[in-house]
């Protein structure tokens, strides 16, 4: 499912900073792993790597038997529409839209008509528990509903996996706990699941963990 | 379709943002229209004076030799004879009418206790369509070819004289005393150019027979030319009026002093030159002020477009072409200075529409003088002016579009 072989990364902001130090990784389909690491360890480069919002120097990361590798951006866009779905630890969910059309966006860029893709929304919604919140906007959702929303939004163009930067991060231990319900449960349906956080008791819900130090996993 | 809802929902969200963007563009496209058309009503207003005048008409007295020519001295006297009529009438190409005008000058004209000195002026019934005169409407005739075949003693006033030497009384049918010779007046006229005229004006065989003229010749020779459309064709015919009359009275063909020539065809055509400096002049001011106008919305794009960071980033992220998020800013440009380069635009139809009806309401049908007339654009105008507005919204958002594209999703998603 994921390969990583050797990928190094190297940020050039005045000086030279080795990132990823020769990663090599392998992640079979429907696994829920997490990502574990101090600030600094390279773990965000590595989750933008795996979702194709940023390139690396050199080494192979094959995704789903393609490779990944000096992609250009309309390609690179197209990849992450089409197999990775994005939860993040700020939700993103743009403010002008409602959740409905927050959901339904992945969609909009295939192509797919308004009326359609928003009943396929509102199927996602429910199945989130969060129909009848479908015409609120953001700033009128709680943070646990706002994460809700983004993981219908991850979910509604069938992703082969999902990466989570630290879902978690900005929730109470009681809505974090239902997110990482609602996760698992997607998991359970054979989603392939990767996650960054840096607390224990959440990466311990994960089946496997995979641990960096300095760009090179322990 | 849907790209415009998305584009839409954005601009509904900011509303205030959106029409200040639009009102600079729109602003712009108005003043554009205004200045044009206040252009056009300068030009329709020149034009109309010189409308119905024969423009082709070519003036011509007689000067003094500057060049010594085939033995002969400078300092010689040209005078205009019945020769020089013939070879206009006959010999000439282009020539529709050629007339010789008889001047007496410093004629005492007196009716009643009313006189006044004036220029008694010996034409023949063309003359009315070479000088563009114009009978006043219920004031008489011009000269017709019975009076010129029976040298009969009729003269046409001009308005003024009417004015001078007769008051209020209708001077159709009365006399007038020059010196020994009394005259009937049959006729009222007026003339755009000279709404002063103090010439009046008396049958040509008439002037012939009673005045001694022979001295001095013919006072001016009047012709109208047709086909001639270029300056350099103007300016060739002069030349051959020139050689011709030149060989006449031996004169040196380049001595322009030897023959005053006045064209009015070219000065008709310098004068819609200038026209169309002017008309330059006001585009270039208008498209100044709708190039500020595109700053403005440039400007304002780019503000939008940090400000919309986060959202591109997450749209980026979630598989945003960078061609679809181009198209969304380029088409939000084009859609905003279109629709209020429009409103602009017919606020600026509407209000030269409005001055020209004005003007239509308040202008009475015998107005002998126009400086200003029909400030509209025509619809040609308008078709430049909406591929312009779209232009100006393509430029408008190209470059901010370009940020935009250039944002890097992880870096968009970072941004607060």
């Amino acid at each position: 499912m994921i390969v990583l072989e050797n990928v190094n990364k190297t940020y050039n902001n005045g000086a030279p900073l080795h990132v990823l130090k020769g990663i090599d990784l392998t992640i079979e389909k429907g696994d829920f792993v997490s990502i574990m690491g101090s600030s600094g360890s390279g773990k965000s480069t590595l989750l933008n790597i795996l979702g194709i919002l940023d390139n690396y120097d050199t080494g192979d990361y094959w995704l789903n038997g393609k490779l990944i590798k000096n992609l250009s951006e309309t390609k690179s866009a197209e990849y992450r529409n089409k197999m990775i779905g994005f939860i993040f630890q700020s939700f993103n969910l743009i403010s002008f839209k409602n959740a409905m059309e927050n959901v339904a966006l992945p969609l909009y860029y295939q192509n797919i008509p308004r009326k359609k893709r928003n009943a396929i929304a509102l199927e996602y919604l429910e199945r989130l528990g969060l129909k009848d919140w479908a015409t609120h906007l953001p700033n009128q959702l709680s943070g646990g509903q706002k994460q809700r929303v983004a993981i219908a939004r991850a979910l509604i163009s069938q992703p082969q996996i999902i990466l989570a930067d630290e879902p978690t991060g900005a929730l109470d231990s009681v809505t974090s706990e239902e997110v990482m319900n609602i996760l698992r449960e997607v998991n359970g349906q054979g989603m392939t699941m990767i996650l960054v956080t840096h607390e224990p008791e959440i990466a311990a819900q994960t089946q496997r963990i995979i641990r960096l130090k300095d760009g090179v996993i322990e | 379709m849907d790209l415009w809802n998305e584009i839409l929902e954005a601009l509904k969200k900011n509303k205030l943002r959106t029409f200040l963007t639009g009102f600079s563009v729109a602003w712009g496209i108005f003043m554009l229209i205004v200045l044009l058309g206040a252009g056009n009503g300068l030009k329709n207003g020149v034009m109309q004076n010189f409308e119905g005048e024969s423009t082709n008409a070519v003036f011509m007295w007689p000067g003094t030799t500057t060049k010594t020519f085939e033995g002969l001295q400078k300092g010689r006297n040209i005078k205009f004879t019945d020769a020089d009529l013939f070879l206009l009438q006959n010999q000439m190409p282009n020539i529709d009418k050629a007339v010789a005008v008889i001047n007496i000058n410093n004629t005492t004209l007196s009716h009643g206790k009313e006189y006044g000195s004036y220029t008694l002026k010996g034409v023949n019934e063309s003359y009315i369509s070479i000088e563009n005169i114009k009978m006043v409407p219920g004031f008489g005739r011009f000269i017709n070819q019975l009076d010129l075949n029976e040298n009969r003693k009729v003269m046409i006033i001009s308005k003024r004289m009417s004015e001078v030497l007769f008051k209020d009384i209708n001077p159709v049918g009365q006399y007038i005393n020059a010196g020994k010779i009394v005259y009937q007046v049959v006729g009222v006229y007026t003339s755009k150019r000279a709404e002063d005229s103090r010439d009046g004006l008396i049958p040509f065989s008439t002037a012939q027979s009673i005045y001694n003229f022979e001295k001095d010749g013919y006072g001016n020779l009047e012709i109208t030319v047709s086909g001639l459309t270029t300056e350099k064709e103007n300016k060739d015919y002069e030349q051959l009026i020139r050689n011709r009359m030149g060989r006449l009275h031996s004169f040196d063909p380049t001595d322009n002093r030897a023959l005053w020539i006045w064209n009015k065809l070219q000065s008709f055509m310098q004068t819609m030159g200038i026209f169309n400096a002017i008309n330059l002049f006001l585009w270039i001011i208008g498209i100044g002020t709708l190039i500020a106008g595109i700053v403005g919305v440039s400007n304002i794009m780019l503000i939008t477009v940090k400000e919309r960071t986060k959202e591109f980033g997450i749209r980026k992220a979630i598989g945003a072409s960078p061609l679809s998020i181009l198209k969304l800013i380029v088409l939000e440009s084009i859609l905003i200075t279109s629709s209020f380069g429009y409103m602009g635009m017919s606020a600026g139809i509407l209000l030269t529409e409005g001055i020209n009806y004005a003007i239509v309401q308040n202008t009475p049908p015998d107005a002998e003088m126009s400086i200003f007339a029909n400030p509209t654009v025509d619809i040609d105008i308008a078709i430049y002016a909406t591929l312009l507005l779209i232009l100006a919204g393509v430029l408008a958002g190209y470059f901010p579009a370009k940020k935009a594209v250039s944002i890097k999703p992880i870096e968009a998603l970072h941004y607060e």
